[in-house]
């Protein structure tokens, strides 16, 4: 099976890191992975603030060019990392399916730029790719150097699970602690897994959206976790980039290094910490994965 | 917050605008909003709703009663961050997230919004720059929200946008597609459809299905 990518506007730039990551973890797999061709925005929150019809009409135009260059195939299955995005994504989709009325409209608007969907298309999630779609222990067998030792919060998020929980559980999500497992690390029990982290306020009204990532990062290093992982470009923006200002306003006991899910991943598949962009955290990680060490042909972990 | 003018808190009949409900409600799902039992479920999940002026549970009442200027221009609507807590966990299936990006898209059309408050603003250079370019450019979008709503602020970002720039996270390169045209012509097929009351209509509410 072939996997379309869609980036979506954050992995080409604050969230580069978890662009390089995803695409190291799917090499180290072998899963084949193509990016899609000329991909637009997929509306975000503030695009549904103006006009909702226009917000379907976008991501729609990605569906059509996503099963254009799928050809023949009978489905396009679209990785997007992005957590704005997938939702997005979905929720178009969604509407498209169950409300005919918004459907016609937005074929009529499709086939004036040339284009057209025929529901070939699903949004995946790679939390979604990586556990159902691949056997855990083929997955299990690629780590060379397993995270022993490092204390992982899972963090989800919002928009992943919610509001269509289509491939983990709604209010204790856990494919991404799954992924931690299988890499060797341990994951911390915390309540926090998909409380918002104040999304976009954090920029507009940062006295309320700092807040709630103070929140969450206190709460993390309360449960004793060494990193945070996440799984959306804003989260970990906010969680990492702001630590500095959150500390001044809400005092410190707050600062804890926030990777992508996938960069943990890539770095117990033994790839380098330059192709998991690991030189762009803020916070650096301080983790190094003891090497695994080859006792008569069998794989122990040091 | 406003300084108290001595408004008068009771409202009179003749104060409400009886066709707001059915606006809102006009969303495709949205019928569900007159089955509110007002359970106070949607604040509780709420992890904003203590910064807002009016709790969710409150703005659904003041929608069904009909306070259109009240929820127009409150700031709830803008602070709900969309993380579908309360959407997830209505016991009447009301669609609260969808519910607030309608009185926002109202908001944007009737220009009622909180004046200078950055979170509309941020909705409408992002929707400009989608529009033309048919990518979001991050640091061009900043600039204009900090021009059009606190220019100091500006000042107050720099570092952070120093260390994006060394860390390769930020770059003041446009991001656009390749076919423009194609995707205009998509967007503008959309228009012509909503002619008749003019483009300023599409930001409505009942786009759809009214």
């Amino acid at each position: 099976m072939s996997y379309l990518y869609y980036p979506g506007c954050s992995l080409k730039s604050t969230g580069r890191a978890f662009e390089e990551s995803m695409l190291a973890v799917f090499r180290a797999l072998d899963i084949p992975l193509r990016e899609l061709d000329d991909w637009n925005c997929c509306g975000a929150t503030a695009y549904m603030s103006v006009s909702e019809l226009k917000a379907f009409a976008l991501c729609a135009r990605n569906f059509a060019l996503a099963e254009a260059q799928n050809g023949d195939d009978d489905r396009a299955d679209i990785v997007v990392p992005c957590a704005a995005c997938y939702l997005g994504l979905n929720k178009a989709k969604r509407y498209l399916d169950e409300h005919p009325d918004i459907r016609r409209l937005v074929d009529d608007a499709l086939a004036a730029g040339g284009l057209s969907y025929h529901d070939h298309t699903f949004i995946r999630h790679p939390l979604d790719v990586l556990v159902n779609d691949f056997d855990p222990d083929k997955i299990r067998t690629s780590v060379v150097r397993p995270l022993a030792g490092l204390k992982v919060a899972c963090y989800y998020g919002c928009q992943i699970v919610r509001p269509y929980a289509d491939f983990d559980e709604q209010h204790d999500p856990q494919t991404m602690d799954k992924l931690m497992r299988l890499m060797g690390a341990e994951v911390v029990d915390w309540p926090l897994k998909t409380r918002c982290c104040g999304g976009s306020l954090t920029g507009t009204v940062q006295e309320v959206g700092q807040q709630l990532s103070y929140i969450l990062l206190r709460e993390a290093k309360r449960r004793g976790a060494d990193v945070i992982a996440t799984a959306c470009p804003l989260c970990q923006f906010n969680l990492e980039c702001y630590q500095k200002q959150i500390g001044r306003r809400f005092g410190n006991g707050a600062s804890i290094p926030v990777a992508y899910f996938t960069q943990l991943m890539g770095l117990a598949l033994g790839r380098s910490d330059r192709e998991l962009g690991m030189q762009r955290l803020f916070v650096p990680l301080g983790f190094k994965p003891p090497v695994k060490e080859v006792v008569g042909g069998e794989h122990v972990s040091a | 917050m406003e300084k108290w003018q001595g408004w008068r808190k009771m409202r009179y009949e003749a104060d409400l605008d009886h066709d707001f409900a059915s606006e809102i409600a006009s969303i495709p799902g949205g019928e569900q909003l007159y089955s509110c039992i007002q359970c106070g479920t949607c604040s509780g999940m709420c992890p904003l709703s203590q910064h807002m002026d009016y709790t969710p549970r409150q703005l659904i009442a003041m929608i069904r009663a009909g306070l259109k200027g009240e929820v127009l221009s409150s700031y709830t609507t803008w602070l709900c961050a969309s993380c579908y807590s309360c959407t997830v966990e209505c016991p009447k299936e009301i669609k609260l997230t969808d519910i607030m990006y309608a009185a926002k898209r109202l908001a944007i059309r009737e220009k009622v919004y909180p004046k200078r408050f950055p979170i509309p603003v941020l909705a409408e250079e992002f929707f400009r720059c989608v529009e033309s370019h048919g990518r979001n450019s991050e640091i061009w979008v900043l600039l204009k929200l900090f021009l059009r709503t606190n220019p100091l602020k500006m000042f107050k970002m720099m570092g952070l946008g120093f260390k994006l720039w060394r860390t390769g996270r930020i770059s003041p390169k446009r991001e656009r597609i390749e076919r423009r045209g194609e995707l205009k012509a998509v967007l503008k097929a959309l228009e012509k459809e909503h002619m008749v009351k003019g483009r300023e209509e599409l930001a409505g509410a009942g786009e759809v299905g009214s």
